[in-house]
């Protein structure tokens, strides 16, 4: 057994655990959903927002992490980089763009 | 709605992006340590609204540890350019990519070899069967989705690469591609590649993948087989994250055990082909985190049987991905 390695690895780890507990102490609160109608449903938002949600699930996160955030102003590249990557549909394409803009 | 539609499309901004991850690695293999800083940056910049230019560059410096009883470090360096390719969105079935591409054999070269992405920091053994020296090709490309159903949709890359001494954009003379089959409904995916060198003895390469991840879980396996004329090998691969104890981002939920399983038969040793020279079996078992903002550390054992030599592989990193545009752009 390899102790240099065993020693890092530990140590990696407990600081990732005490880092992960202090970024969620002082985490900004997730964004609030937008209103809803009398029936707790936003119509048309939520629609777009669970069919970007499934399209990310299954053509993007299948091969890597979502990214933790990263600017508008980027996100049509994003999408344009993964339509290539991923042979994205336009419609798949189009839903991931409310996804990330709704 | 169709206002609405257009409007959260037209919020969208095609600044250019860049992206990557920086890393450093410690690897000791058979009692040797190897010590790698890494930064593997992506551009990507659409130009109008069918082309978009994008490559990946990768730095690499090297810190090996003297053997025979000498302390201290060899060192070494390694920069070059992965791909550079211009992809034109011809249609929504037809997406042309000319260029110095990934080649796109099996999933591992395209799709999982970025430092952010892949569980482990070793590639499988199989990984360079086919794909020359450099894992890409110089050419043209053409991909897209052929069939899209609502239950199915299969997708194809077809690929003719010249031959290239370039020191930045090498290949080999070859044609091949790739066809996947996605069920989404059983979360799978299954494809086949070929890759036919034109070049030399203009061998024949066949591959086959598989992946799937059941739904509503954060499991994903993955697998592939590679054959070659003179050697082939598969390798499987399960990762996994439990949401039981407060969600995938909670501290308990960002701990991916990892374990991969290979195997590598020889045939002959009558070309160089990447594979290990004699019948090797391979078990990695990892251990990663995925921290906050986008920092992910890689741990893993792995040890590796042959007939030659039997060894221990112990792997420690960390990852950074970043992800930002390449200058302001307009304000959304």
């Amino acid at each position: 057994m390899n102790g240099k390695h065993l020693i890092l690895g530990v140590l990696l780890l407990a600081s990732a655990c005490a880092l992960t507990m202090a970024a969620q102490d002082n985490s900004t609160p997730a964004p609030k959903p937008a209103a809803r109608d009398a029936h707790g449903k936003q119509p048309g938002k939520e629609d777009d927002q669970d069919e970007g949600q499934r399209i990310f699930k299954r053509r993007c996160s299948s091969c890597h992490n979502a990214p933790e955030g990263f600017s508008p102003r980027i996100s049509g590249t994003v999408v344009r980089h993964m339509r290539v990557r991923a042979n994205l549909s336009q419609h798949e394409e189009e839903a991931l763009l409310r996804f990330f803009n709704p | 709605m169709a206002v609405a539609v257009s409007s959260s499309v037209c919020a969208a901004q095609n600044t250019p992006l860049i992206s990557g991850g920086v890393g450093f690695f410690s690897a000791t293999n058979g009692g040797q340590t190897l010590l790698t800083p890494t930064i593997v940056p992506v551009l990507a910049a659409p130009v109008g609204n069918h082309l978009l230019i994008e490559s990946r560059a990768s730095l690499f410096e090297f810190f090996s540890e003297k053997g025979a009883g000498q302390s201290g470090y060899d060192t070494s360096h390694f920069i070059g350019l992965s791909y550079l390719q211009g992809d034109i969105v011809a249609s929504r079935h037809f997406t042309v990519v000319l260029g110095d591409y990934l080649l796109p054999f099996n999933t591992y070269n395209d799709r999982l070899a970025p430092i952010w992405i892949s569980n482990f920091q070793d590639a499988p053994l199989i990984a360079n069967l086919s794909l020359s020296s450099t894992g890409s090709g110089l050419g043209e490309m053409v991909s897209g989705n052929a069939i899209e159903r609502k239950n199915y949709w299969i997708d194809y890359n077809a690929y003719y690469s010249t031959r290239s001494a370039n020191e930045q954009f090498g290949a080999s003379h070859g044609i091949g591609g790739r066809s996947a089959l996605h069920l989404p409904k059983q979360q799978l995916e299954l494809g086949l590649s070929y890759n036919r060198l034109l070049q030399g003895t203009h061998e024949n390469f066949y591959g086959a993948h598989a992946w799937w991840e059941p739904k509503d879980t954060a499991f994903r396996l993955r697998s592939e087989y590679a054959r070659g004329h003179h050697a082939d090998g598969y390798w499987v691969e399960a990762d996994y994250r439990t949401p039981a104890f407060g969600g995938l981002n909670s501290v308990v939920g960002r701990i991916e055990p990892v374990l991969r399983f290979q195997q590598t038969f020889r045939r002959d040793n009558a070309a160089s082909d990447g594979l290990p020279g004699v019948n090797t079996q391979r078990v990695d078992f990892g251990l990663d985190y995925n921290l906050p903002h986008n920092t992910r550390i890689l741990t893993s054992y792995a040890r590796q049987f042959s007939a030659t030599q039997d060894e221990n592989v112990w792997e420690t990193g960390i990852v950074y991905r970043f992800l930002f545009p390449a200058w302001k752009g307009k304000q959304p």
